[in-house]
């Protein structure tokens, strides 16, 4: 048997298993080794060529047969996917890249920053009523988030963030970061509001609401539909109700009808009246007609009223507020509402509201603060890069894609998941979510900065030669 | 960073691959059901891995000896099938990670296939291959020493492959054992086992390194696995391969085992019959 010293072990933490991983030699996966004891990987650094959104076919990237010449301009993005990270942060960030971008030399430090203090913030697009405002969310059972104050045509939620992450038990912690992980990397996730519905998220598709899925977003609430369509009503049809949740609309008694003189034909609304035509609870929220509970359309109608212009005759449209459910009646000799069928003249209406509706889908934003560590990655100063940051003098994105700075201190920024790469995002078992982050700034400002200028590496020789993490790069989208 | 377990169609559309630190699958399942097989096999695989680690420490160590406990006192599923499948070998070192790939492959089967009928599919984890027939179907596969084919009628629903120049460190020299079995846990063990019987104790052309100097984790711990072989002459190919073959005849004889398929440097052995069906030949694929 050869005799030979006992080499030096590390362990991985790539995965659940935590290999220890012995010099020279790769983990149980073969995907993750130890050379001169760091843990490399052999998944290759992400490089982003922006010819990618330009639909080319995506090829893995091979460093042997890598022309030089085709990441020298601006097609290229280095993204912090495969990285790696360092944590705790004490040491200068994997890849710090220089590269030159129209004769500036550019530096962008990149690397996969560990998020404790991370969430997402998803918006639904349906009226549909989904739960109260500040109502627990959950997934598997686990309490991941609540339902927040909501927007126009659109039901919030906020999800994860530390209290959720760190701050409960160990299941809620993981169940969090697993959803958050899901959702960040555009997979589905099925989450319930405590008193509300079910829905099945995914970022950038229709949401399922109580496995219902959506289709569209209303164009306005019930008043403003009326305000919108008023006149082309006119003449086709003695009334108009416009269902919403919100605010219902009566065309007779609108303002937008009273100014082309409509005439009033006796209507009654149960409701809450608001101003004239418009009614604000005429239902309980839910899954019927434009986000009430409501099935039959005539439930909201009290006792019509001849002395006010009702007769026998008069024709109703009753419609929801992305056209979805409609329906004609005749009042009859009782003064009583009878379905008919809709005249061919008032189906271009109806089919007008639904087309001026968009389509409805979800969206999740990944929200997350840049810690003071993890600045040091950068530079030597940290509160610099977040001065410089602040400034735009240093540009922030994560996976390439650009990111929402929110004002005030720290580095706290917002990015739509769909516009990073697929399966961006990452964890750790703290649990945390692991992101691409990547911080550009010229050569002159990164030194102004205090930064790790002596790690600086141009980006031909990080295509070459890789970083702390590896010799292979990958270029997505790298087309010819 | 931890990646936590992916899935997707390859690009046939076809077979589905499930991958998570370690464990690498592909499988396809034939006929209708598909999709709905490769739903519940992607929900199964959610928790397979970190279901494996929590009891990793003792699946490195031999099962304790002695009288039966319920499932060799593990609790996980897969932990219960690697136990359950090292478990008749006894008298040889073994631990339950001899069958760690094949008890992944069973009892991934099994989740992707349950309620369903299913005409045929199969789990490929790494080579340790568990599959699914009904009848008239016939699985095939190319070995080492040729193609293989199992049908309805024939025992096996697991094939397995071990050897020195595979993923898992090795004893022997075998260049490559494959063993059909029952199920992919007990064949991925007995191949584990055949392919440490095929060896030449003491020859200088050998080298060997101590596991746990490969593999700090290894259950082998200190025991010398090969990493190299040099040139062989006739003789000592016969006499390492008979070393093998014999207890692959034994395991066989037992009952443990359907068939072995043993190799070493060009030449190959068979434990019992050509692991070929010619009954189902005829009508396979009809």
């Amino acid at each position: 048997m050869n005799q030979m010293p006992k080499p030096e072990k590390i362990r991985c933490d790539a995965c659940p298993v935590m290999c220890y991983i012995a010099e020279g030699r790769t983990g149980a996966c073969d995907r993750y080794a130890n050379r001169g004891g760091r843990i490399i990987r052999c998944d290759p650094l992400t490089i982003l060529d922006r010819r990618l959104a330009k639909g080319d076919e995506v090829k893995p990237f091979l460093a042997a047969r890598w022309d030089g010449a085709r990441v020298s301009g601006d097609e290229v993005v280095v993204s912090a996917i495969g990285a790696g990270t360092t944590y705790p942060d004490y040491k200068p960030a994997p890849f710090i890249v220089s590269r030159e971008i129209e004769g500036a030399d550019f530096v962008t430090v990149v690397t996969e920053a560990i998020f404790s203090y991370c969430g997402v913030k998803v918006k639904i697009d349906t009226d549909r009523h989904l739960g109260a405002e500040a109502a627990t969310v959950r997934a598997d059972g686990e309490a991941v988030g609540h339902v927040m104050t909501s927007e126009y045509g659109s039901q919030m939620l906020s999800l994860g963030g530390v209290d959720h992450l760190t701050g409960g038990t160990k299941d809620e912690g993981r169940k969090t970061c697993d959803a958050l992980l899901r959702l960040c990397n555009r997979q589905a996730v099925e989450l319930t509001i405590d008193g509300g519905s079910s829905v099945v998220v995914e970022a950038g598709a229709a949401p399922i609401v109580d496995g219902q899925r959506e289709v569209r977003m209303r164009v306005g609430c019930g008043s403003a539909t009326i305000g919108m369509f008023a006149s082309q009503w006119q003449g086709l049809v003695d009334e108009v109700v416009v269902v919403d949740d919100h605010i219902t609309g009566v065309v007779s008694e609108h303002q937008a009808g009273k100014v082309i003189g409509w005439p009033d034909t006796g209507i009654r609304i149960l409701g809450r009246k608001s101003t004239p035509g418009r009614y604000f609870k005429v239902a309980e929220p839910g899954l019927g007609w434009g986000g009430t509970n409501i099935e039959d359309p005539l439930a909201i109608l009290g006792p019509w009223r001849a002395a006010k212009g009702a007769h026998p005759g008069l024709s109703l449209l009753m419609v929801s507020t992305t056209g979805e459910h409609y329906g004609y009646y005749v009042l009859n000799d009782a003064l009583e509402p009878e379905a008919r069928p809709m005249p061919a003249a008032l189906r271009p209406s109806v089919e007008l509201i639904a087309e001026n509706c968009e389509p409805s889908l979800c969206t999740v934003l990944f929200m997350a603060g840049a810690g003071g560590s993890l600045r040091s990655g950068v530079t030597n100063n940290p509160v610099r890069l977040t001065r410089s940051v602040h400034q735009e003098a240093t540009r922030v994105t994560l996976g390439g894609a650009p990111a929402y700075l929110w004002p005030g201190g720290g580095i706290t920024v917002m990015v739509d998941v769909t516009g990073l790469p697929d399966n961006a995002f990452g964890y750790v078992p703290t649990p945390a979510l692991v992101a691409p982050l990547e911080f550009t700034l010229s050569r002159a400002e990164f030194r102004r900065l205090g930064g790790h200028d002596a790690s600086v590496r141009a980006l031909g020789d990080i295509l070459e030669t890789g970083g702390e993490y590896g010799a292979d790069t990958r270029i997505v989208g790298a087309g010819k | 960073m931890m990646v936590g377990p992916q899935a997707a169609l390859l690009p046939d559309g076809r077979r589905l691959h499930l991958q998570h630190g370690p464990i690498d699958l592909i499988i396809e399942v034939f006929g209708p059901a598909r999709q709905a097989c490769y739903d519940q096999a992607i929900a199964r695989f959610e928790t397979i891995l970190t279901g494996l680690v929590a009891e990793l420490p003792a699946l490195r160590a031999p099962l304790v000896p002695g009288a039966a406990v319920e499932g060799h006192g593990f609790q996980g599923p897969v932990a219960r099938r690697m136990a359950a499948a090292v478990a008749p070998f006894k008298g040889i070192f073994v631990t339950p990670m001899a069958a760690v790939a094949g008890a992944v492959a069973d009892e991934m089967l099994a989740a992707t296939i349950a309620g369903h009928s299913v005409p045929k599919a199969y789990v490929n984890n790494g080579g340790d291959v568990a599959f699914h027939l009904q009848p008239g179907q016939t699985a095939r596969s190319i070995g080492a020493a040729g193609p293989i084919a199992i049908g309805f009628c024939d025992r096996p629903r697991g094939l397995a492959t071990s050897g020195w120049r595979g993923r898992s460190h090795s004893l022997g020299i075998a260049d490559a054992v494959t063993v059909a079995a029952r199920d992919t846990a007990t064949a991925d063990a007995a191949a584990t086992l055949i392919a440490n019987a095929v060896d030449l104790p003491g020859h200088p052309g050998i080298e060997r390194l101590p596991a746990r100097h490969l593999a700090p984790d290894s259950d082998l711990e200190d025991r010398p696995v090969t990493t190299g072989v040099g040139p062989l002459s006739a003789a000592e190919i016969d006499l390492a391969l008979s070393s093998g073959t014999r207890l692959a005849r034994r395991l066989v004889a037992k009952g443990l085992i359907d068939d072995a398929v043993l190799h070493l440097a060009g030449q190959t052995r068979a434990a019992a019959q050509p692991l070929q069906s010619p009954l189902e030949q005829d009508h396979a694929d009809a």
